[in-house]
């Protein structure tokens, strides 16, 4: 195999990997804020128990996403050293101000968030736990908007041999090595025409990630009749992320595919198998692309993309075959990635409704009733199903934006380090391969062990750090 | 206002800082095979706990602003030391996940191998860092282009295993003595007594480097020639070290930690000084070589990095110390602990 395919593998597997855990980072973090801040509110030791157990869910998930994390910053530089110079006028600058502003902001508070129980007071520690999942949040911010100012370039200009080219006009490949993107505003490079939809659609499927755990950590107890009371409480916590999180999902999922409409139109065609340009372009809620033939298989709404993409039935999208087939990316693997996330999408809002409908019957806990068992057992597995359209979307994503790169400037091929061989790269994905391999199934190990474990009992009279306790009743 | 010039200096700063900081967390992972107790070495993982992980945040975040400052010697010098960074990565992932995954079974063989990984993670991290310083100073043979030249093997001369032994040696020490102010009693006792051997060792690598450099890479101590008030800076090095035996005599654990905190500052501050404004020298052909401003980001992405620092810098500085702050005292095994 070529340089190419394996680093491209690399990337792909390396960040796919680390991409389990930032979500859960998230959306998690948002839940424990909203855990302790209904201790702090009601005074509830329940709320605090909570806060306790998922806060050690929360320190395990971390570790595992900063270990996995630093693995991509290098790899800019070790794998795509050519594109690492192209970009880093601008792109660099986005990874620095992660650090500054997300990184050290999220480690240096989750430091009191998982060892200051009793070092600091409710007010203080409720503080820090606030900044932990802002720190997460913002993390997605930066990453997001390099990785979009990647789909749609904005607020920079192309320059060859230092002297600045005229738009429209590329470099010839023997001045690939001293040609660059500089930028022109700063914030133009942050509010990209891909940037806020993409940030929104990304962190509210953060916060699903999070969601379905806890979920289905939840379920999982009542199912078993165990910690009910804890359980409960948490499968509420997390209906209510999830109901709000996969209801913004479907908002801002449709004005990121509008936006690609617009401003990637071969990477929307790719996602929905769009092969003829046309005003009145149809949606197939799933099919299978006839690559040879040139045509998509399945149900089809008339006129359905065109009014999602543009508002009306006859918004006029460009077709596969109107793109030079050197410039389209994969088609079948954008479309059923794609399809995957939208399914998976929309399973989520019902079972979310679901759950909601079973707790306004107030029949959520109980498990006599057939209905709620049958819920509860779906629930149980849900955990897997915002990571799948999580990997999907990405997927979707980056497959959907080849051949290039940054799009409309360099191509992936032209990205890689001109120095490191195919033997070198494939040794690292061995050695990434077996590494992740042991991590994952030691991560899924001692989250089981920690969930079978369950939270400490509510009786124990330390449930409350003893700082805590006086301040509570004064 | 030479803004490459701030810029090298920042991400200088930035990787002092974490060398000073992510230094004694390496120091402690290459000292945990010293102790047998299983309670003792958790003191240990914990005396780090809640620092550790901000620690590697100084690494991750100089590395982008050397990525966002000088893209081309990020480039170059990550692309061209593939294998060695890779390797790199799997020691700090072992050191990270060691920490996190060591003390949440009980089972002695868990334990056992965990904290094998743990030590060598942080001893195999300190030694591809200590290479890599090693190779930078020595120079690497690069092209026209500025891309890498070299071979992996070729990384691997006498005078970057030199600084690598040096730099596995300096955490060493600086990880006893941030142990020796988070330890009490007999543990304490147990870490006192290595903190002499260590000083020397480290002191006869650090003279053993100095001489090699003095020797084969003059081009380094060409700014104290030109310039002799620089001097100072090893002066205060040289009293920086001493200092640190006498600090510890007399139990001002502190005073001790806070002179070899001192002592990593000036050494990466020499390091700056003979390089500049070199970033990647070249050899043999100096011309290749990669500078403070041929391999520089636009001043305008310069400019707004410097308004970005301005704000982050503070604040992170803040809540570093504060957390600091907060564990400050005798490190002690609670229900939250590793």
């Amino acid at each position: 195999m070529n340089v190419e395919i394996l680093a491209r593998i690399q990337f792909a597997f390396t960040v796919a990997f680390h991409y389990i855990f930032p979500p859960l980072s998230i959306g998690l973090g948002l839940l424990l804020v909203m855990m302790e801040g209904m201790w702090i509110a009601t005074g509830n030791p329940l709320y605090h128990n909570m806060a306790r157990f998922w806060t050690k869910m929360f320190g395990l998930i971390f570790g595992l996403g900063v270990a996995t994390g630093i693995v991509l910053e290098f790899e800019f530089g070790t794998n795509w050293a050519t594109y690492s110079r192209f970009v880093g006028d601008i792109f660099g600058s986005a990874l620095a101000a992660e650090g500054i502003f997300a990184f050290f902001l999220e480690s240096g508070f989750l430091a009191i968030l998982l060892f200051g129980w009793d070092k600091v007071g409710p007010k203080l520690h409720f503080f820090a736990t606030c900044m932990v999942a802002l720190g997460a949040h913002f993390s997605a911010v930066w990453i997001i908007v390099a990785n979009s100012w990647q789909q749609t370039p904005a607020g920079s200009h192309l320059e060859i041999a230092g002297k600045a080219v005229a738009p429209g006009h590329l470099f010839e490949t023997a001045d690939l090595w001293q040609s660059r993107m500089v930028i022109d505003d700063f914030w133009g490079v942050v509010f990209n025409p891909s940037s806020m939809d993409r940030l929104g659609h990304s962190l509210v499927a953060a916060w699903l990630a999070g969601a379905f755990l806890v979920v289905s950590v939840g379920a999982f107890y009542l199912l078993r009749q165990r910690h009910v009371g804890f359980a409960a409480a948490s499968l509420k916590f997390g209906l209510v992320l999830a109901l709000v999180g996969s209801l913004l999902a479907l908002v801002t999922g449709h004005d990121s595919a509008a936006g690609v409409a617009v401003n990637q139109p071969s990477k929307l065609a790719a996602m929905e198998g769009l092969w003829q340009t046309t005003a009145h372009a149809s949606l197939h809620p799933f099919g299978w692309v006839d690559m040879t033939n040139h045509r998509t298989l399945g149900p089809a709404i008339p006129a359905g993309l065109s009014l999602l993409a543009g508002g009306r039935t006859d918004y006029q999208l460009t077709g596969l075959d109107d793109i030079a087939p050197d410039l389209r990316p994969p088609v079948q693997a954008t479309f059923q990635f794609f399809h995957l996330m939208v399914a998976i999408g929309f399973s989520l809002i019902g079972l979310s409704l679901w759950g909601f409908w079973l707790w306004w019957r107030g029949r959520l806990a109980d498990t006599e009733d057939l209905t709620t068992k049958w819920f509860l057992r779906l629930a149980v597995p849900s955990v897997l199903l915002p990571q799948l359209a999580n990997q999907a979307g990405w997927f979707t994503a980056e497959i959907g934006r080849q051949p290039w790169i940054v799009w409309g400037y360099l191509r992936t091929s032209e990205g890689l380090s001109a120095v490191v061989r195919a033997n070198q790269v494939l040794a690292s994905l061995i050695g990434f391969g077996l590494i992740y391999m042991l991590l994952f199934a030691l991560f899924v190990f001692l989250l089981n062990r920690k969930i079978q474990h369950g939270p400490e009992p509510l009786e124990e009279s330390d449930a409350l750090p003893e700082n805590w306790i006086k301040q509570s009743r004064a | 206002m030479d803004f490459n010039l701030l810029w090298f200096v920042l991400v200088g700063v930035l990787f002092s800082g974490y060398a000073v900081l992510d230094g004694f967390d390496l120091g402690v992972g290459t000292l945990i095979l010293g102790i047998k107790d299983d309670t003792e070495r958790r003191l240990f993982y914990n005396a780090i706990g809640p620092v550790w992980d901000g620690n590697e945040v100084w690494l991750v975040t100089g590395g982008g602003a050397l990525f966002a400052a000088f893209p081309a010697v990020y480039a170059t010098v990550f692309s061209g030391f593939y294998l060695a960074f890779i390797l790199l990565l799997f020691a700090l992932i072992f050191r990270a996940v060691a920490i996190e995954f060591r003390s949440k079974e009980p089972w002695a063989w868990w334990r056992r191998w965990w904290d094998r990984g743990f030590f060598a993670g942080s001893t195999g991290a300190a030694m591809l860092i200590g290479v890599t310083m090693g190779n930078i100073v020595w120079g690497i043979p690069l092209d026209a282009k500025g891309e890498f030249a070299g071979s992996f093997l070729g990384l691997l001369h006498p005078y970057a295993l030199l600084m690598g032994v040096t730099t596995v040696a300096l955490f060493t020490m600086h990880g006893a003595i941030y142990l020796h102010l988070k330890t009490e009693g007999a543990l304490q006792a147990r870490v006192r007594t290595w903190i002499n051997p260590l000083i020397i060792t480290f002191i006869i690598c650090y003279a053993l480097t100095t001489l090699a450099t003095l020797l084969y890479v003059p081009r380094m101590t060409l700014v104290l020639r030109e310039q002799p008030a620089l001097f100072a800076v090893v002066v205060l090095l040289v009293l920086a070290i001493a200092n640190l035996p006498r600090e510890i005599h007399r139990g001002r654990d502190w005073a001790a930690f806070l002179s070899s905190c001192v002592a990593m500052l000036l050494l990466m501050a020499l390091f700056g000084l003979g390089m500049f404004p070199h970033m990647v020298y070249s050899i043999p052909e100096p011309a290749h070589s990669l500078t403070v401003y041929n391999a520089a980001s636009s001043v305008k992405t310069l400019k707004i990095m410097t308004l970005i620092a301005a704000i982050g810098v503070p604040i992170v500085l803040t809540y570093t110390v504060t957390v600091y702050y907060i564990f400050r005292g005798k490190v002690q095994l609670g229900k939250d602990s590793y």
